[in-house]
């Protein structure tokens, strides 16, 4: 078998072929010269290099960066919830992120007499930034619980209490919009890599860029909680403060993801237990790049299938993500259980 | 040497609204090199005491001194120096080796990013003789027997190099020979390192034996002596005898009417 740091390397080896199949693969048949030579600045070809340069290429990248960021943020989760389903959802960040656009989607007729499905670029960027209002306005409430109730187990519950009150704040606002508003926001549900371009494109990556090495000043504080609160605090953590920051970093990242793709469901659920179960490891100094590694490779995965021939990217992300994710889940604890049941 | 005071110590739990106090005018000291036993019913505050003492929780009142100093005023970081702490609940984790958990009780030592030294490491390799697991080293802690899982624990309290270790409960879910193996340990480990080490149990006979000294714990009152000291004044037949049950104060045993 693979040392650790072998398999770290395999899964960079991995995401850089994904890459160029991401690159490579599509509706429009481009040869692999071309690609190349576009790639390397020929700019002969327009069809091409469009394609190339303003889809495939923008949307692998984001893709890498989405599926790092929640998956890490999955892995922070349930690490300090110390709780295998904990995901990127669970504590209602991206229920209020859905709460933010569904704000803006539905009710921009009704308010502004504007239908902001049909406004395009201006409307994306209004879906963002609702998304992260939203989001971010959810991951302050649940902060400042954070800090007011010692048990992990009462912020689970009142997170998922939380994402049942916004989802059912949503389905009122459902209610009263139009058919249009309402399936804009449907689309906005199903997640995509495609959705951002451009400027906001190079913004959402800059971001991300900056954000994921965050993650690696946790390790020691990740490390000490899988032990739990009493031992961690036993040993020298303030417990509060690192709960406090690691949802915070753990917050963000899906609030970012979540504002420009829509709320993916499964990488940050799977990804985890993937890693854990291929790395025979909990040690976040291994996991917190294994899952962003592994997650970039499971989004350009799940990128690739939406696109291939045949689905002409109408296939929403979140099917494929889930046809991907759930099968793995379901494998990893199967064996797991069989492996504590055989000792 | 005295390295533990308590001083008209009251312990409890504060809310917003109330007070609710379960023990109270706790004074009782322990000391290096001994292994001091708390015993006591059900429900009469061992654990409160406990956890109070690992600062777990704060108490109500009085004072609890370690090494000289008040325990409110220690930093989480300083008291993660002072106090080691092995709990009766086994954590729940997966894919960690025993190596791995004992090195993380260098944790209040070690850097920003938990790096360790080669120093480190030979503290961390001796604990593990010490506790004698060197066999169990690489295994992962899910396949551990709960004796095992104790052992490590404790080795990851002598890593932490605490010169006081609490310890709840550490024999409940074990069987009796891993009973009598744990308690045998802890008293070399005092022996040998001149630690403090309290620790709260229900194994009555096995602690009367092995114990230097006992915190008996009862309504209103605390009881401190050896063993014998306490068959002498009559305290451990107070708390053991009833209906069909008598105290044989000369052995240390307790004895049931057939």
């Amino acid at each position: 078998m693979f040392k650790r740091g072998g398999k770290l390397i395999i899964l960079v080896v991995l995401i850089l072929i994904l890459l160029i199949l991401n690159l490579l693969l599509g509706s429009v048949k481009i040869p692999v010269n071309d690609t190349l030579s576009i790639l390397f600045g020929d700019r002969s070809n327009e069809i091409f290099s469009n394609i190339i340069l303003k889809s495939r290429l923008p949307q692998a990248l984001v893709a890498i960066v989405a599926g790092a960021g929640l998956a890490v943020s999955g892995l922070q989760m349930q690490t300090i919830f110390r709780n295998p389903l904990a995901g990127p959802s669970v504590l209602g960040i991206s229920n209020g992120a859905s709460l933010g656009v569904a704000m803006v989607v539905l009710m921009s007729s009704s308010l502004a007499g504007v239908s902001l499905s049909r406004m395009g670029y201006v409307g994306d960027a209004a879906i963002s930034v609702a998304a992260i209002i939203g989001s971010l306005a959810v991951m302050a409430l649940i902060v400042y619980i954070a800090r007011k109730v010692k048990g992990n187990v009462t912020l689970l519950i009142i997170g998922v209490m939380i994402g049942y009150l916004v989802t059912a704040i949503v389905g009122v606002l459902k209610f009263f919009s139009s058919e249009e508003d309402v399936k804009a926001y449907v689309v906005w549900g199903l997640g995509s890599f495609a959705r951002v371009s451009g400027d906001q494109m190079l913004l959402f990556v800059t971001m991300m860029i900056l954000l994921l090495p965050l993650s690696f000043l946790l390790v020691k504080s990740l490390n000490l909680m899988l032990l739990g609160d009493d031992y961690a605090k036993n040993l020298g953590l303030n417990v509060s403060r690192a709960r406090t920051l690691v949802i915070l970093n753990s917050g963000v990242l899906v609030a970012i993801v979540t504002a420009y793709c829509g709320p993916i469901m499964f990488i940050g659920l799977a990804v985890p237990h993937l890693c854990r179960a291929l790395f025979k490891s909990s040690d976040h100094k291994v996991l917190v790049p294994a899952t962003m590694l592994a997650g970039a490779a499971l989004a350009l995965l799940c990128s690739l299938v939406a696109r291939m021939p045949g689905f002409e990217g109408a296939l929403p992300v979140n099917s494929v993500t889930a046809l991907i994710g759930a099968p793995i889940i379901a494998s990893v604890i199967f064996r797991r259980r069989k492996e504590n049941d055989g000792e | 040497m005295e390295t533990v005071t308590l001083m008209n110590l009251s312990i409890g739990y504060k809310t917003k609204h109330s007070v609710k106090e379960v023990a109270k005018n706790i004074n009782a000291s322990l000391k290096s090199g001994l292994l001091t036993c708390l015993i006591g019913p059900n429900g009469i505050g061992k654990s409160t005491l406990l956890k109070t003492l690992c600062a777990f929780q704060p108490k109500l009142d009085g004072e609890v001194y370690i090494d000289g100093k008040s325990i409110s005023s220690y930093t989480d970081k300083e008291f993660s120096k002072k106090v080691g702490v092995v709990l009766t609940h086994r954590p729940q984790i997966q894919n960690m080796t025993v190596e791995e958990l004992v090195s993380l009780g260098r944790s209040p030592y070690t850097g920003f990013w938990g790096k360790l030294e080669d120093e480190d490491r030979q503290i961390i390799n001796a604990a593990i003789k010490q506790i004698g697991i060197e066999s169990l080293k690489d295994r992962m802690i899910q396949t551990l027997s709960d004796g095992e899982r104790q052992k490590v624990m404790i080795a990851k309290a002598i890593a932490q190099q605490t010169p006081i270790i609490c310890l709840d409960e550490p024999t409940a879910f074990l069987d009796f020979p891993s009973k009598i193996e744990t308690m045998q340990l802890l008293k070399r480990l005092c022996k040998e390192s001149n630690k403090t080490i309290f620790l709260s149990t229900h194994d009555l006979e096995l602690t009367l034996q092995i114990a230097d000294r006992i915190w008996l714990m009862q309504k209103g009152s605390i009881f401190v002596g050896t063993p014998k000291e306490l068959a002498e004044s009559g305290e451990l037949s107070a708390f053991i005898e009833r209906e069909g049950i008598t105290f044989d104060k000369s052995l240390l045993r307790v004895i049931i009417k057939r």
